[in-house]
């Protein structure tokens, strides 16, 4: 069982190498990979499940001096979003990609992504994390870069340079804590750290460079640029898969390892920085004249929304108020990948179609293409956080929180980030009504347009209605450590 | 009856139209049939659905159907007296709309998206009137909002979209406020589940001020979608709709779903002991007071029919809070006796006006000189819709408000006297020159544009039918009041239930 | 010894300050790039610093953290400068960028 934490990581990567090695076979060669590392995935799920969480310690070398990978509850949920929603990028991406050339570029960096993204969710010590944020970087950079234009290129040599800078803050926060215990495995350190002026540094320094990875506000400025200039199926796992794991690993530290070292007044610190964010990131996606920098800007606010929880779950004692909290946290993390990935997928068929995505010129792609249009307006109720989509109970969850714990201030954004997220999508959708001929079919090309509906209803139905099973899993580990 | 029926009813209930409106979208756009059947396999399935549920509930029943979302809170589906009330009054008209709708939009564009929306916002009303407890009522709520809003932007002009993006504005803002309201009870109060006699009445004093916000929150999420003044702009916009749209948002689904809420909130979480001793009761009343002789007034002057016809139900529905807020059982039996003669009564009009602008062209009162020669079948429907809405006897109407007079009195609020006098006056005004016109002057030399000419029927069968099915309702509601599972004997009995713990 | 270490430490973190701070002031992407590769330097430096802490023979964890971490570096330059040549030959960055 325990065998499918290394394969994860491998599965994609082997793959990247042999749609190298063959880019003739690339597109061949890249779904067997995608569909393989879906199943290794699935295969990890279900033994978490029986199970409890899952260890490896590499080549039998055990912390301090080896590295580990590791399973939990919450991790093993981002893994299969992570596999859900990359399964669905590499169906979409193979009718995307029309040119063959840019097609023996896509794959090997998207299994290189994949690949990276499922080792920064495994990883049990700092450095691997670093190691995983570099390659994540370089992947996605690179991948952003596809197509060709000169905004794109220059918005992914900005993002490049700004994950190179996180990258180098975030070692030298590695640096201290390797200075002062010695050692790097989150485990170990959860029971070892104390607070202090150096471990607050650290953490300072850590938090710092994951947040220029996560787009966390003020540090967002490069991501609107980038994903919106990149190839749509790029657009939807940056948004979506890469600056999530990004965010997910500062909760990681600030809620596991650090919680002994944070303070309230860093975490609302963080909260705040979260609610700007969902404000700004809102409104710049109301003013936006793109689709695709829509959905970029709203990325900015959904991240923000995560960090809303820090200064709610910092200092929650362990129990069920804490695990239903973090339960809300990864519902909302679950929702929006699925939404944002299908909304990009959407906007990049639209795109292809209209030949541009200017909002304001849309109306008659958006009729012609009732299938795309239906996942925009899913997605987009999925982002508004309205019923009965997962976001709706996980914001529910929050606000009941943050009134049970009298930091009702937190109501302020949340709700405003909800109306203007609101007219944003309804802006778009309101162009899909107009006295443009009836399309016939519902679906026009089904391997184009199939897999963002079938991410948005997952996002709407799926967790909407059936995520009770999500604190079952997390409850099934808790109860096992 | 087996156990397994009694989880799996209102949750039946509410799939039946949600899986043929999910299916409905699938279907291609030429496919006339199919869609047909689907619609009203969909909706005579509900209407037997519902009618095993009657039978059920009058026996004292109990229907539940319970999915856990999340720790604490649950999606509750599930059966009482007021839920059937508002579930029976949905699927009828709902089938008589459908039929209507197909007949109205047939060879104009996109009807498998209007179709599909359509279910979707009655599975969304059936939903609200099943729901068990706060957090379920709320999911449908939004999902109303949502499968409407498609609708009134159907045609797809830019006064439809500008419409839909008022009505858009409206309701989410309402929605925003009552979720707030709504979580914020359930950390003071824990699961809302619905309970006769409420649940916040065992919880401590010192809490009741908390209890007065989160009132006038909810009030205000509630009261846009009731129309409540000033909450009521989106209505009047909102008639851009087509005609089967418009019925449907004012006699079922949309300002029924608020003043229905408005109802749960009262009587079955804050209760309506507590509701009275907070003085939430004198609010409402006097909200809805104000927005019935406003409503009235607004009506009087519009020269557009449907305008006229919003401007009245902003009136009308604010009858049914009004019934609400009197405490006593004979005034709430006149308020939830309203919910349902209201709906059949501003549905016959709705569709009388639709059949008006279909066949004829005729949009305003001013070009309505002599329809009644016209279209006579049509006119008299309109004349029993607009005669209940006065009040004559013995159409539904006058029972409404014979109850709520009563109830007034018996309550001790003889200002609502004044009010059901004035508003009952102002209904005439605004009526009876409609009648007048129809039925006395002569017609014109040639209609603004006959869409439909004259064969043997006046128009269309799918048009003429189900306006003449609503309007023989209304009569039989006044008619036959005093029968067995009338309207009225059904309000006495949730009264009953209410009032006797 | 300890001096020494400290003294390799501390021009480790001014390494990083200044690196940080030309990061920050210079536009020109090459000064950029220079300039991300000596805050790498001065990472290093410090984990380098850190491996010797008395013991024989020195920790040999912070040497492997650091021939990973110039691997690293190594090719995330040699992307980056692909990247500015391709935007020259396209034509240097775009003057309106969203």
């Amino acid at each position: 069982m325990s065998a499918s934490l290394p394969l994860a990581v491998s599965l994609p990567l082997l793959g990247a190498l042999a749609t190298t090695l063959a880019p003739r076979r690339a597109r061949t060669l890249g779904l067997i990979a995608a569909l393989a590392s879906s199943a290794v995935v699935a295969w990890l799920v279900v033994a978490v499940w029986t199970q409890g969480a899952l260890r490896v310690d590499l080549g039998g070398w055990s912390a301090p001096l080896g590295i580990g990978l590791e399973a939990g509850g919450a991790n093993t949920l981002l893994l299969a979003m992570t596999a859900l929603v990359a399964l669905a990028i590499s169906v979409h991406a193979g009718d995307y990609f029309r040119d063959r050339i840019q097609l023996g570029h896509f794959w090997p960096l998207w299994l290189l992504l994949w690949a990276a993204l499922n080792a920064l969710l495994l990883a049990a010590d700092l450095f691997n994390i670093y190691v995983g944020l570099e390659l994540l970087g370089l992947a996605g950079a690179a991948l952003a870069a596809l197509g060709g234009s000169r905004a794109a290129l220059s918005a992914s040599l900005r993002y490049l340079l700004v994950g190179l800078l996180g990258s180098m803050t975030y070692l030298l926060g590695v640096a201290l804590i390797y200075t002062a215990y010695g050692q790097l495995d989150l485990g170990l350190l959860a029971t070892q750290l104390t607070a202090g002026a150096a471990e607050a540094t650290a953490l300072a320094l850590l938090t710092l460079g994951l947040a220029f990875k996560a787009a966390l506000f003020p540090l967002h400025f490069w991501l609107p640029p980038t994903h919106a200039n990149a190839p749509a199926p790029v657009s939807a796992a940056l948004s979506a898969l890469v600056g999530k794991v990004a965010a997910w690993l500062i909760l990681l530290l600030w809620l596991g390892p650090f919680a002994t070292v944070t303070a309230p007044a860093g975490a609302t610190l963080l909260g705040l920085l979260g609610a700007c964010g969902v404000v700004w990131g809102s409104w710049r996606a109301l003013r936006a004249e793109r689709l695709k920098l829509l959905a970029a800007h709203s990325t900015v606010a959904q991240i923000g929304y995560l960090f809303i929880f820090v200064p709610l779950l910092q200092g929650l004692a362990p129990g069920s108020e804490r695990t239903t909290l973090i339960g809300a946290l990864l519902l909302m993390a679950l929702t929006h990948g699925f939404a944002k990935a299908a909304f990009f997928l959407a906007a990049g068929q639209v795109q292809q179609h209209a030949g541009h995505d200017r909002i304001s010129d849309l109306g008659g792609t958006a009729q012609r293409l009732p299938a795309t249009t239906f996942t925009l307006g899913l997605a987009g109720v999925a982002l508004i956080g309205l019923p009965p989509s997962g976001s709706f109970i996980g914001k529910w969850l929050l606000l009941e929180a943050a009134i049970a714990q009298g930091q009702w201030w937190w109501i302020a954004p949340l709700l405003a980030g909800t109306l203007l997220a609101a007219a944003y999508v309804f802006r778009v959708l309101a162009r899909a009504f107009n006295l443009e001929p009836t399309p016939q079919r519902f679906v026009n090309q089904g391997r184009a347009e199939l897999p963002g509906l079938v991410l948005a209803v997952i996002a709407v139905v799926g967790l909407g209605l059936a995520a009770g099973g999500l604190w079952g899993l997390l409850e099934a580990v808790e109860v096992e450590r | 009856m087996s156990s397994a029926l009694d989880t799996l009813l209102p949750m039946l209930i509410v799939c039946s139209s949600l899986v043929p409106g999910a299916v409905i979208f699938l279907v291609r756009e030429d496919s006339h049939l199919l869609r047909t059947t689907l619609n009203m396999a969909g909706a005579l399935t509900k209407l037997v659905l519902v009618g095993v549920m009657i039978w059920g509930v009058y026996h004292e029943h109990d229907y539940e159907s319970r999915i856990n979302l999340a720790p604490g809170l649950d999606l509750v589906f599930a059966a009482d007296a007021l839920s059937v009330l508002f579930v029976t009054l949905s699927t009828v008209l709902w089938l008589v709309t459908t039929i209507y709708a197909i007949g109205y939009l047939e060879r104009t564009p996109n009807r498998s998206r209007f179709f599909g929306f359509f279910s979707l916002c009655v599975s969304a009303t059936v939903g609200i009137a099943l729901a068990g407890n706060l957090l379920t009522f709320v999911i449908c709520y939004e999902i109303l909002t949502l499968a409407t809003y498609p609708l009134v932007a159907h045609r797809g002009t830019p006064e439809a979209t500008r419409g839909a993006r008022i009505y858009l504005y409206y309701t989410l803002s309402g929605g925003a406020l009552l979720l707030l309201g709504a979580v914020w009870l359930q950390t003071l109060a824990g699961p809302l589940d619905f309970v006769q006699g409420g649940i916040l009445g065992a919880l401590p004093t010192a809490l009741h001020g908390q209890f007065q916000v989160i009132f006038v929150l909810l009030l205000a999420g509630l009261g846009v979608k009731a129309a409540l003044v000033p909450l009521h702009g989106w209505l009047p916009q909102s008639m851009v709709a087509p005609a089967p749209v418009s019925a449907l948002l004012h006699a079922v689904a949309v300002v029924k779903a608020g003043a229905f809420g408005i109802v749960r909130v009262v009587y079955d979480v804050y209760g309506v002991g507590l509701s009275a001793s907070l003085g939430l009761l004198g609010l409402l009343g006097l909200l809805a007071s104000i927005t019935i002789v406003y409503g009235s007034l607004r009506a009087l002057v519009q020269d557009g029919l449907k305008a006229r016809l919003a401007y009245s139900t902003v009136s009308q529905v604010s009858y049914i809070a009004l019934g609400t807020s009197i405490f006593g059982p004979i005034a709430t039996v006149g308020g939830l006796v309203h919910l349902v003669h209201q709906g059949i009564m501003k549905i016959t009009l709705f569709f009388c006006a639709g059949n008006y602008a279909e066949t004829l062209g005729v949009h305003r009162v001013s070009q309505m000189d002599g329809v009644g020669r016209r279209m006579p079948w049509t006119t008299l429907a309109f004349s029993a819709g607009a005669l209940g809405m006065i009040g004559i006897p013995p159409l539904a109407g006058f029972v409404s408000k014979w109850y709520l007079g009563l109830g007034a009195i018996d309550g001790g609020a003889g200002w609502v006297l004044v009010v059901l006098a004035a508003s009952g006056l102002l209904n005439a005004a605004y009526f009876l020159p409609i009648l007048y016109r129809a039925w006395f002057r002569a017609p014109p030399e040639q209609w603004p544009q006959e869409h439909i000419s004259r064969r043997r029927l006046e128009t269309r069968a799918a048009l003429l039918w189900p306006p003449l099915v609503t309007a023989a309702l209304c009569v039989l509601a006044g008619l036959l009041a005093a029968a067995p599972f009338s309207p009225l004997e059904w309000a006495e009995l949730i009264a009953r239930r209410e009032y006797d713990r | 010894m300890i001096p020494l270490q400290a003294l390799y430490g501390s021009a480790g973190v001014v390494l990083f300050v200044l690196g940080l701070w030309s990061f920050l002031v210079h536009a020109p992407l090459l000064r950029k790039l220079i300039a991300i590769n000596i805050m790498g330097s001065g990472v290093f430096h410090l984990l380098i610093a850190i491996a010797e802490r008395g013991t024989e023979p020195p920790d040999p964890v912070p040497h492997a953290l650091v021939l990973t971490g110039i691997v690293v570096a190594v090719s995330a330059t040699a992307l980056a400068l692909v990247f500015s040549r391709r935007l020259e030959d396209a034509g240097g960055p775009p003057e309106d960028e969203c």
